[in-house]
């Protein structure tokens, strides 16, 4: 059995802390205590494998995978882009799900009752498996910007949920997608944890004419990055003996 | 100045949110969409070992259970290992050892059906007791938490397991013990979390 390297430490200072009060929710639900830090065993550099028989054909495309009786109404988009890791290499065959509102800013979810309507024919959720390159695309509808309670008058910018797996517990991650030049991104508690301003910059997705259709479908590239590993090894006794 | 490095850096989290379940198991949210939702069978039918539930609830700093809460598990066959090319040996086919679990949206109570792990090796040698790991995210968790679930029949075990001996402060290591019952023949392991607040879960920069 090959020895297993560990992935690479966290940069908590890219991430949002657990405690940040401007999003209140997380007051609550924050943990006061200290993570406390292991170094990786197997528990964490091995993680659930998935393969084509997990999904369908039409799971990446959510201008279909829920049309009951024509396309959801709302701006035609391709988000494409690759997983990597921090080493850049590409993270292949990786299961990657997405979910967002509609067109009108509205969930297909029974807990949201805000007033925009539901879209017959969008259920807003889609998965995909990343290729060999890491590379992988989803076509859906622009999701709108919505209003939440936090402050009375807080918005969410437009964005789309991602959830990532890679190879290993360790780089299980999910985040949200940004797009380019919402005037709500800076305004927004939620985006406005991640400390580093490089980091929201890293979730918000650009426009990317080259993967335009021509007068059918806009395109948005947003590549993910998870966590390195070390290829290198030199302890002598990581792993059983 | 030195030469630069070139590494990415990984891309920050982002709360789940509380819609979380149209993404990653719309059938709670309230519509059909997939031909099949993932991991709602951890140990699929031809895992040997104990059949066991484990069931809980996610607190947060009021007492309150949160009730849009989602965890994932990912554990070893019975045998300690994992369904991963690194993950020891060979497991049962069907065996995944991952699951997905969603909370009644009224009363934040989950379970999940699986087997008992069994214990896998840790580093330097030392043997793990068996353990499930748990990731939980939802609405106000900025970015997912990691925690281990033990069982309270493995005492020699758990005394000897490298990761709970890590926990200095020794009162804090009983929030990661599940408590076995049994009710009407089925085994079952109650495993409450508290994310904030007296009795505090440990949770793990994994």
């Amino acid at each position: 059995m090959t020895k297993p390297a560990e992935y690479y430490q966290r940069d908590r200072g890219r991430h949002p802390p657990a405690y940040t009060p401007n999003y209140k929710t997380s007051v609550a639900r924050s943990p006061r205590y200290s993570l406390i830090s292991l170094q990786q065993s197997v528990s964490e550099i091995t993680g659930p494998v998935f393969g084509h028989d997990d999904v369908a054909a039409l799971d990446h495309d959510l201008i279909k995978n829920y049309a009951k009786h024509g396309d959801p109404v709302g701006e035609r988009i391709i988000v494409h882009g690759r997983v990597l890791d921090e080493n850049a290499r590409p993270v292949p065959n990786t299961l990657v799900e997405i979910w967002q509102a509609n067109a009108g800013g509205r969930y297909r979810h029974k807990k949201d009752t805000y007033l925009a309507p539901i879209d017959p024919n969008f259920g807003g959720c889609g998965r995909t498996l990343t290729d060999d390159e890491g590379y992988y695309f989803f076509r859906t509808i622009k999701p709108g910007a919505y209003p939440w309670r936090n402050m009375v008058n807080n918005w969410r910018p437009a964005h789309i949920h991602f959830s990532v797996f890679g190879a290993s517990f360790s780089q299980r991650l999910i985040t949200q997608l940004y797009f380019e030049g919402d005037p709500l991104i800076p305004l927004c508690p939620i985006v406005q944890t991640i400390p580093d301003p490089d980091a929201i910059d890293q979730l918000t997705a650009k426009l990317d004419m080259n993967a335009t259709i021509p007068l059918d479908t806009i395109a948005y590239r947003f590549d993910i990055v998870l966590r390195g590993r070390r290829s290198t090894l030199f302890e002598n006794r990581l792993e059983g003996n | 100045m030195g030469q630069t490095l070139n590494y990415l850096k990984e891309s920050s989290s982002q709360t789940a949110g509380p819609y979380v379940h149209i993404g990653l198991a719309p059938g709670a949210a309230g519509f059909d969409i997939y031909d099949q939702e993932l991991g709602w069978d951890i140990a699929g039918p031809n895992a040997k070992g104990e059949r066991i539930r484990i069931e809980g609830q996610v607190f947060d700093g009021t007492g309150s259970p949160i009730k849009d809460v989602l965890l994932e598990a990912w554990q070893a066959n019975a045998d300690g290992n994992y369904a991963h090319p690194e993950g020891g040996g060979e497991v049962e086919a069907g065996f995944r050892g991952w699951g997905r679990v969603i909370t009644d949206f009224d009363t934040g109570e989950w379970a999940f059906d699986t087997v008992k792990p069994g214990a896998a090796m840790g580093r330097s040698g030392r043997v793990m007791a068996p353990h499930i790991n748990l990731w939980i995210v939802a609405r106000g968790i900025n970015i997912g938490l990691n925690t281990r679930l033990y069982f309270d029949d493995e005492v020699e075990a758990n005394a000897k397991d490298p990761v709970i001996n890590l926990i200095e402060w020794e009162n804090r290591r009983k929030t990661l013990i599940a408590k076995r019952t049994e009710r009407e023949g089925q085994v079952i392991y109650r495993f409450d979390i508290r994310v904030q607040g007296e009795n505090e879960t440990v949770f793990f920069e994994i």
